[in-house]
């Protein structure tokens, strides 16, 4: 999570992202237009939206793989364009889809790429490569000598991970990188990306259409459309309280929001403890947390108290239990 | 029609093998050092594709003795191997530039990207990866090219750049069809172990080895 040093009123800002638009010189309407955002330095923010609402370029024009027609962006208060675009993509981890690992290099090649272009002598990058293949859950021994076609798409994209976060970049882009893989294997990625960020904590965009997958993963959800950022928020946030009928839409397909409502608020209560003030306002535990969430929001706590039968105070439910069990994947919950 | 000159001259096709090689090995050396810029050129830049490309097919069809006839009063050509060498390596230009081109340009994408994305300069992307990845086409096309020079370098042999076409030559001069039939026999297997050779090395590349290694 974000790290704040001095100042809890303003997280450091890792991305500024300043009126960026992008117009592709063979049509007439901007991919991105006139867009601002500032990413808080250690968040994972998820670019959501249909395709071609322009999040893939605003991801790519991040690391200058397209270049923003007007605006600016800055990276850790750096302008882009101040320095060398490869060196600038050196410091920044790129994964995409099609994980893009090299054909004809073996797992430890394709790893050791940017430390190569770095000029890293052999002993780091190969004690470094060891080490990210262990963080990405494929044994070195089994898995430096193959190649990239001898993989499962499951692996192949932990390797993609792998080499990303080769030089331990600060940043890193991620375009739609589980869009390619089956159900099962998405969430088992979806999971290590998520203690991977929390071991790691760097600064991650991510682009999907899934809006699933953006409520599992983000810490900021980002929605756009036509090139406009059309919502941006804490995911329980879009998922309840959607800014339009677009958003509402999208969400609208979302596990999210029906998990929520199938769980009785009462299962996940924390027990009251000793000392601790009763939350201003309680609902009965038989409650689901949907609408226990609801009315958290509407009364603007962080918790509520939960009541039996009886109308006994018998637990709280707070904001952190309702964003876990919105993150939770799907087959733990259907248990 | 029989095997006699073979057997009793076999030092003589032996020696003029070897100078087929040498006459080969010359025109091929020259041909890459046109035909490697000139595909990466045509690979970066659509635009002048199908010019080159034309241009170098209407080389193709040139009559090989009307295009040895017309170098012969090339000063420093002239009669002899500079020509034959000229020759044959503007014959290749157009299988080894038309692969180089194929070979960079079918690259998948989003490697390619890939590469952008990891911070390759475009020279190393080429190095690193266009050119690594293109290279099962690019010996492809080079099989082809010796392959034809090899057949081709036979014809030379009229303007006395020496090789195997002599036995054919002379074999036709004097009627004797053992000859014929020994230099037939030893250009046939050169070619046949050249092809050998370079199919070989296509597959010992490390993007074959890559591809195959799947299927294991």
């Amino acid at each position: 999570m974000s790290d704040r040093p001095d100042q809890p009123n303003e997280p450091p800002i890792a991305i500024h992202y300043d009126r960026v638009t992008k117009i592709y010189p063979n049509g007439n309407q901007s991919a991105v237009s006139d867009l601002s955002l500032d990413v808080i330095k250690g968040d994972l923010v998820v670019l959501l939206g249909p395709s071609g609402c322009g999040k893939t370029t605003l991801l790519k024009m991040t690391n200058r793989l397209i270049e923003p027609t007007t605006g600016s962006i800055s990276i850790d208060g750096v302008e882009i364009h101040s320095l060398p675009a490869p060196e600038l993509r050196r410091r920044i981890g790129y994964v995409i889809q099609q994980t893009g690992l090299f054909p004809h290099m073996r797992v430890e090649d394709n790893i050791a790429v940017v430390p190569k272009l770095l000029k890293w002598d052999r002993q780091r990058i190969h004690d470094r490569v060891d080490e990210l293949l262990d963080l990405v859950g494929l044994p070195p021994a089994g898995y430096r000598r193959r190649y990239p076609a001898q993989l499962s798409g499951g692996e192949q994209q932990r390797v993609g991970l792998a080499r990303a976060l080769a030089v331990s970049p600060d940043t890193m882009l991620m375009d739609e990188p589980f869009g390619a893989l089956d159900a099962i294997t998405r969430s088992h990625l979806q999971m290590e990306l998520r203690r991977i960020h929390q071991t790691l904590g760097q600064t991650i965009i991510f682009v999907t259409h899934d809006i699933d997958e953006a409520v599992r993963l983000a810490d900021q959800i980002v929605i756009m459309r036509e090139g406009r950022i059309v919502q941006s928020g804490d995911p329980l946030e879009i998922v309840t309280n959607p800014a339009d009928a677009f958003v509402s839409e999208l969400v609208g397909a979302s596990d999210a929001l029906r998990r929520l409502s199938l769980i009785e608020s009462g299962t996940v209560a924390t027990p009251l403890a000793a000392g601790i003030a009763p939350p201003a306002e309680s609902i009965p535990a038989s409650t689901d947390v949907r609408t226990a969430f609801g009315t958290m929001l509407g009364a603007g706590l962080r918790a509520i108290g939960l009541t039996d039968a009886n109308g006994d105070l018998i637990g709280t439910i707070d904001l952190d239990t309702v964003r876990e069990i919105a993150r939770t994947h799907p087959v733990e919950v259907s248990t | 029609m029989n095997f006699d000159y073979l057997f009793d001259h076999w030092r003589e096709v032996l020696d003029l093998t070897w100078e087929h090689i040498e006459l080969c090995a010359l025109a091929i050396g020259l041909a890459l050092i046109f035909a490697i810029p000139l595909g990466i050129l045509i690979s970066a830049v659509p635009r002048l594709r199908f010019t080159t490309i034309a241009i170098l097919g209407a080389i193709y069809t040139i009559p090989s003795l009307a295009f040895l006839a017309f170098l012969i009063p090339v000063p420093t050509l002239g009669l002899g191997r500079e020509s034959a060498v000229v020759v044959l390596a503007a014959y290749a230009q157009l299988a080894l530039v038309r692969n180089m081109q194929t070979g960079l340009t079918g690259v998948d994408p989003t490697v390619i990207e890939a590469a952008r994305g990891t911070g390759m300069t475009p020279i190393q992307s080429l190095m690193h990866v266009r050119l690594p990845l293109a290279l099962p086409v690019l010996i492809a096309g080079l099989r082809i090219a010796t392959v034809s020079t090899i057949s081709l370098a036979t014809v030379t042999a009229w303007i006395s750049a020496g090789g195997l076409g002599t036995l054919l030559f002379e074999g036709i001069t004097f009627n004797r069809p053992s000859m014929i039939l020994a230099g037939t026999v030893a250009i046939t297997a050169l070619a046949l172990s050249a092809d050998l050779l370079l199919r070989l090395a296509e597959r010992l590349t490390p993007a074959s080895r890559a591809l195959h290694s799947a299927q294991s």
